[in-house]
């Protein structure tokens, strides 16, 4: 029995995977009809395929689409914000402090959508949309949240626009900076400069007393 | 189904969360099937399945649509699930003096070490004794034989999920069917 070529059992194979050709599966049949060791070993593999093959086919479980969707990071932005803090460690440990500082960070962001603006006596209100009319000039910086502001006339000090845009006329003067800013990153940073004002204030009065 | 596939593909690169619920929908019982069985527990292939469709998800600006996305994602779990079941090995380098001239020795007695007396494997019920089968099997083995014979994949289809020759995915069906025939030759 042990006499049988090799070949033999790889007929065998060739044959299961549906891939021998009419030469060898001549042979192979030829050599079956005439060895019962051989007979038996392809009867078990044909067994053995057809016993795997009768594993039922299960499903994924309840709630399997559920637990991906809870599984996935939660918007893009807060994937680039990871990336972006894990590039910038120093920043990183920065806006740590701050949060521990500020716990309303984040949130005051995203809960805050009211339209409000600094109040200047000489400005007018169009909906959502300061305006500072041709002729007048503002003292004090401006600004502008969850609203846009169009400058006509001039204003001495800085213009900030948090959630909206900034509409400069050609007649236009802004004596300190002007910046918008639209993105949980832009607003992070400026809490993060106004927080290290504060900060700084704050430790320098401590030292006073 | 595959124009259907890179459609919502499309949706999900523009930012579409919901479009990739529904591929979820579409191939996870085919994923959490290939997990289960190449597994052996039903929790972990859950894990794992899940973890292959977050990875999905976050590389699939990598999936090129003139692929089948079923081939990507089969690779993506069968890959999560060899990792976890080599994590999970003891440590063999006492047995490696066993070590045969083809590896299946190895590969046997570490398998071998969560083997159940066979009093017991007899008294199995039927679904129960298919899964713990191919549990025993050679993980390298295992894998090929999973995607054969319960998903019923092409040859070629399994050597580009799996990322090898074909000659190597044929390989591994005989021995995986020899040992099975090893295995179960009490029955
Ligand atoms: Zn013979």
């Amino acid at each position: 029995m042990n006499m049988c070529p090799d070949y033999i059992v790889h007929y065998m194979h060739e044959y299961l995977d549906g891939e021998i050709s009419p030469e060898h599966e001549l042979e192979l049949k030829a050599h079956l009809s005439s060895c019962a060791s051989c007979q038996k070993h392809m009867h078990e593999l044909s067994r053995v395929v057809a016993f795997v093959q009768s594993a039922s086919h299960i499903t994924a479980p309840i709630g399997f689409a559920e637990g991906v969707t809870a599984r996935l990071p939660k918007e893009k932005s807060k994937v680039n914000m990871k990336r972006w803090f894990h590039s910038h460690p120093i920043v990183t440990a920065a806006a740590l402090f701050m949060i521990l500082m500020s716990a309303s960070l984040f949130s005051s962001f995203n809960d805050d959508q009211q339209f409000s603006f600094t109040k200047q006596s000489n400005i007018v209100v169009e909906g959502e949309k300061v305006i500072v009319p041709l002729g007048e000039t503002v003292f004090g910086d401006m600004v502008v949240k969850n609203g846009d502001i169009q400058i006509d006339g001039e204003v001495v000090g800085d213009v900030t626009v948090i959630n909206g845009t900034q509409y400069m006329a050609s007649t236009a003067n802004v004596t300190g900076e002007i910046e918008e800013i639209n993105q949980v990153f832009d607003w992070l940073w400026y809490k993060m400069k106004a927080g290290a004002k504060d900060v700084t204030s704050f430790l320098n009065g401590k030292e006073g007393k | 189904m595959d124009a259907l596939v890179n459609k919502r593909i499309k949706e999900v690169l523009k930012g579409d969360q919901n479009a990739f619920a529904e591929i979820v929908e579409l191939f996870q019982d085919k994923l959490y099937r290939v997990c289960y069985r190449m597994l052996g527990n039903k929790h972990e292939a859950e894990d794992i399945a899940q973890e292959a469709f977050v990875r999905a998800f976050v590389n699939i600006h990598t999936f090129d649509t003139n692929r089948k996305f079923s081939t990507w994602l089969y690779r993506i779990g069968t890959n999560l699930c060899i990792d976890r079941i080599r994590k999970k090995k003891p440590d063999f380098s006492l047995d490696a003096d066993v070590t045969g001239t083809d590896g299946l020795t190895m590969y046997s007695q570490v398998a071998s070490t969560d083997d159940l007396p066979e009093e017991e494997v007899l008294k199995m019920e039927m679904q129960d004794r298919v899964q713990y089968e191919i549990s025993r099997l050679p993980d390298k083995y295992r894998a090929v034989i999973v995607l054969k014979y319960l998903e019923d994949l092409p040859l070629q289809e399994i050597s580009d999920i799996l990322d090898m020759p074909l000659g190597t995915v044929k390989t591994r069906v005989h021995r995986g069917r020899e040992a099975l025939r090893k295995q179960l030759s009490n029955m």
